[in-house]
């Protein structure tokens, strides 16, 4: 359960200098985009500055995502009972049967469709969860400061040492299948979820906290709520954006690991349910790939297309990342052009 | 204060913390566990005296003649003097024989893949940050694909490729099972063979991270002023990259080795289910579908004192690599 870019900003919490300091570059800092899409023009230059650019890796993620997202909300109608059970076993991908049959006859792909759905919503309610955690410690604590804020990261770095999966399959272990639902394995994934997340977002709060305006809006006598919803939250919409992708995505793969070893939520089917009864029916020493390889590839992909976003929204907290990213097609064209003219 | 000592006391607490929680889940989660094991445990033909079931109830709740905070204070006591009960799904192996003689599978699986993929990623990674924009830096954002691919569908296709079609591992198991277990040269060797599936499985799935974390990293630094001192000083580029670019570019990855492990035992516990590796992750899922209460406990425990302890150790190693960290505490 690898989350390559959840841990690289974990490292950016810990980073003594470099990671750190690009991180606190905030939105509000001078940017200079190149061009803007024409469209974009009509708006005033601090929105354009929050709206991402379209990089090709932003289109592909969003394809992925609304692609994979669309199959899970109108597949499950357009498909027949997964469940209904046929005297063609493990049938291959036929006209008929566009993902073959499972052991029992089951329609692969109408399962697929099924599961799609349920780990995408399991991922989003996951999210949902971690990310209101993560901001309640986060933000919070680093707001107040003092032994509150000393408490809550306390807390969340020995949530972020103890490993996540064995106490996660401890305590599924411990509830009994029956009362082993939805909303049990989600509350359980959000809670040891969410740690990573408050770390990063405390580090961001105490960057912003310390301005000179949230400073003269407590002069001024704004409430503690107010203040950090009214003029803290705002500039932290983008990191608590990309933080919720990738709590969507941790979601999405922890629930798809738990429910491949038979812990999973007992009233839903999930892609992770999917692989389970796979490895289970012997799908591998029977050779049957197109039941194991489908369910596999659609969490790949919607874990690609969720980091592919998370990129894009990486270079709207971090503007540096953009003005290199626009310096090294400046630098290729630069080329093209000169390689051009010695031809010609 | 000294940063060693704040270290310790932070391991401290979270030692401490990880132990109240495995104290506190059993019996704040309905069920009845202490029934449900003495039951395995009858059916098994052990005998079940009263000694047997207030035990349990130590380790899992259900006796409420005692008051909680006595039951802790028992709780502790037991494990710390490594007393953690009888395994029903291996009755009548007791939970730290059936743990210690899975140990060596997984610490020498796990830890091995770990380095393995450490090295590898931080080594790739500095060179696509060296030259960003270069073939190597291009395959960078497909390393995103190889971490959103779940750990253990990962196993099961390398399975399927490797050993199914191709046949050139075997698909499940430790060892073969016709060889006695033991420090000679065709037990090794049939060990290695049938762990290079696992461990190719978590190399491919946690390389991409280091990469990742490295190449950032490097991309920042090399624009830090003292590279650009060095390349005036007309230094070689190989020594800029080694000795200047990749040595401080490589900190973080080491102050965040121990999250990834967090991650990478996650991961390794399904991984060895899916090849029945005789691991202490598949002794974890084992006791699960057994409700082989203590084993999992144990095993639980085990993981978490395993991953502490490792993060103990980088993190004191960290402070003597990073004067810094030491300065600012």
């Amino acid at each position: 359960m690898t989350n390559p870019v959840l841990s690289v900003d974990a490292l950016s919490g810990d980073a003594p200098s470099g990671a750190a300091a690009g991180r606190s570059h905030m939105p509000d800092q001078p940017v200079h985009p190149g061009r803007p899409p024409r469209t974009w023009r009509l708006m005033s230059p601090g929105l354009r500055a929050l709206l991402p650019t379209m990089t090709p890796w932003l289109a592909a993620g969003l394809v992925l995502v609304v692609g994979v997202t669309l199959f899970g909300l109108l597949g499950p109608l357009l498909v027949g009972d997964p469940r209904e059970i046929r005297d063609l076993g493990l049938a291959p991908p036929s006209a008929e049967f566009l993902l073959g049959t499972t052991q029992t006859g089951q329609d692969v792909l109408a399962q697929l469709a099924h599961a799609t759905r349920g780990s995408l919503e399991i991922g989003f309610l996951v999210g949902v969860l971690a990310t209101v955690l993560s901001a309640f410690f986060g933000i919070y604590g680093a707001y107040r400061g003092g032994v509150v804020d000393e408490a809550f990261s306390l807390l969340s770095n020995v949530f972020l040492v103890i490993p996540g999966l064995p106490l996660v399959i401890v305590i599924s272990g411990f509830v009994p299948r029956e009362s082993r639902g939805l909303w049990t394995i989600a509350v359980v994934l959000a809670v040891t979820g969410w740690a990573a997340s408050a770390r990063v977002l405390r580090a961001q709060t105490l960057s912003v906290r310390g301005r000179d305006y949230v400073a003269a809006a407590r002069v001024a006598g704004e409430r503690p709520w107010r203040v950090i919803v009214v003029e803290i939250l705002p500039n932290l919409l983008p990191v608590i954006a990309s933080q919720f992708v990738f709590a969507v995505i941790a979601a999405v793969l922890s629930e798809a690991g738990l429910s491949f070893i038979g812990l999973g939520a007992s009233n839903s089917a999930t892609l992770g349910t999917m692989l389970f009864y796979a490895q289970n029916g012997f799908a591998l020493s029977l050779g049957a790939w197109w039941w194991f390889v489908p369910p596999g590839l659609v969490i790949a992909l919607i874990g690609t297309g969720l980091s592919l976003i998370n990129f894009t929204i990486d270079e709207v907290i971090n503007p540096r990342l953009r003005n290199q990213r626009e310096q090294r097609r400046r630098v290729r064209r630069a080329r093209r052009a000169a390689r051009k003219e010695q031809l010609s | 204060m000294n940063y060693f000592l704040r270290k310790l006391g932070f391991y401290a607490v979270a030692l401490w913390a990880a132990l109240t929680v495995n104290f506190a889940i059993p019996r704040m989660m309905p069920g009845d566990p202490v029934d449900i094991l003495l039951a395995k445990l009858q059916q098994r033909g052990g005998t079940v005296t009263p000694e047997t079931r207030e035990a349990y109830a130590l380790l899992l709740g259900g006796d409420d003649s005692v008051p909680l905070w006595q039951q802790y204070l028992d709780y502790l006591r037991n494990l710390l003097r490594g007393e953690l009960g009888v395994s029903v799904s291996y009755y009548p192996a007791e939970v730290s024989d059936v743990i210690s003689q899975s140990i060596p599978w997984t610490v020498v699986l796990v830890g091995l893949s770990t380095v393995i993929a450490a090295c590898l990623g931080v080594a790739l990674g500095a060179f696509a940050g060296w030259r960003p924009g270069t073939w190597l830096d291009s395959l960078v954002p497909a390393t995103t694909l190889l971490a959103a691919v779940p750990y253990f569908w990962l196993a099961l296709l390398l399975t399927y490729v490797l050993a199914r079609v191709l046949g050139w591992f075997p698909m499940q198991g430790g060892y073969d099972v016709a060889l006695t277990p033991g420090w000679d040269a065709d037990f090794v060797l049939s060990a290695v063979r049938y762990g290079f599936l696992p461990a190719l499985t978590i190399v491919l799935a946690s390389v991409g991270a280091w990469l990742m974390g490295m190449r950032n990293m490097m991309v920042s630094t090399l624009s830090e002023d003292y590279i650009l001192t060095a390349e005036a000083k007309g230094l070689r580029p190989g020594r800029i990259l080694r000795n200047y670019a990749a040595r401080n570019a490589v900190l973080p990855s080491v102050a965040g080795f121990a999250i990834s492990l967090g991650f990478v035992v996650s991961g390794s516990v399904i991984t060895e289910q899916v090849f029945s590796y005789p691991g202490i992750g598949s002794r974890l899922l084992g006791a699960v579908t057994n409700n082989d209460y203590a084993l999992m406990q144990g095993v639980f425990l085990f993981i978490t004192l395993a991953v502490l302890g490792a993060n103990l150790v980088v993190d004191l190693l960290y402070g003597l690599i990073d004067p810094r960290t030491r300065a600012r505490s």
